[in-house]
């Protein structure tokens, strides 16, 4: 009695988490996280990022020339129920959140430095997320 | 709910105390309000951990801290890569970290 007791969370958790992660909000993140190979749960868009972490984060995507079209954002800022619900999918208590291939990667830190030991540009050349040679930019 | 304030020396003594950290730095990156913090976390227990599973430990051993303040930024390392960072940088220690802060200061919210 006493070892399965302490292997479950109390009845006051598991009923507080049900609550915060309702079955179609599950679905619903699942979706968005499923809707590119490339996913990031933001404040803000991609043009104009609420929040200096969520800046960071789109300018790496941008400097390792992520392929638009195998990437989605997702502003939480418009939608309560997905701000709090990703935490709890993720089990990651901050924002922005990156999605490979709807397996999770990190947060901004987690970001910056794979960004700067090159293991982001690896992973994402791998996942074939990558625009292109020379398609990439639209700037010349 | 944690019942004080959180502060640096709070997050400061939990760090050391929760993961045996050897060496902990916190900057208070709020500009004030005491609600941003950004920090060096030195722990044994990093070893053979990868980045994410480091700061899945650390969200794990502040979790109620981390939900109630507006930002959070951490840098895990273990003794011997923060030792081989300062040998690497003329003695001084590694610096918590102020990306996606404007000069040392948040703007807009993480958490």
């Amino acid at each position: 009695m006493r070892s399965s007791a302490a292997m479950r969370p109390t009845p006051f958790l598991s009923a507080f988490q049900t609550r915060l992660l309702s079955d179609t909000t599950r679905q619903a993140i699942e979706k968005a996280v499923g809707s590119a190979p490339v996913v990031l749960f933001m404040k803000g868009t991609p043009e104009t990022p609420q929040c200096g972490f969520s800046r960071a984060s789109i300018q790496i995507l941008g400097l390792q020339g992520v392929d638009p079209s195998k990437f989605a954002a997702f502003n939480v800022l418009e939608d309560d129920e997905l701000r709090s619900g990703i935490k709890e999918f993720s089990d990651w208590p901050t924002i922005p959140q990156l999605y490979l291939e709807k397996e999770f990667v990190g947060g901004c830190d987690i970001l910056v430095s794979m960004h700067q030991d090159g293991s982001l540009a690896k992973m994402l050349e791998e996942k074939k997320v990558l625009a292109p040679e020379g398609a990439e930019s639209d700037s010349k | 709910m944690a019942e004080s304030t959180i502060t640096e020396a709070s997050l400061k003594s939990a760090l050391i105390e929760r993961l045996n950290a050897t060496h902990v730095e916190v900057t208070d990156m709020s500009g004030g309000c005491g609600q941003s913090f950004t920090t060096l976390i030195v722990s044994p227990q990093f070893a053979g951990l990868n980045s994410l599973k480091r700061h899945r430990t650390v969200n794990a051993a502040l979790k109620a801290e981390i939900a109630a303040i507006h930002a959070w930024s951490a840098k895990c390392q273990t003794p011997e890569e923060w030792e081989k960072d300062k040998a690497k940088n003329g003695g001084a220690s590694a610096k918590p970290s102020l990306n996606g802060t404007v000069d040392g200061k948040v703007e807009g919210v993480e958490a």
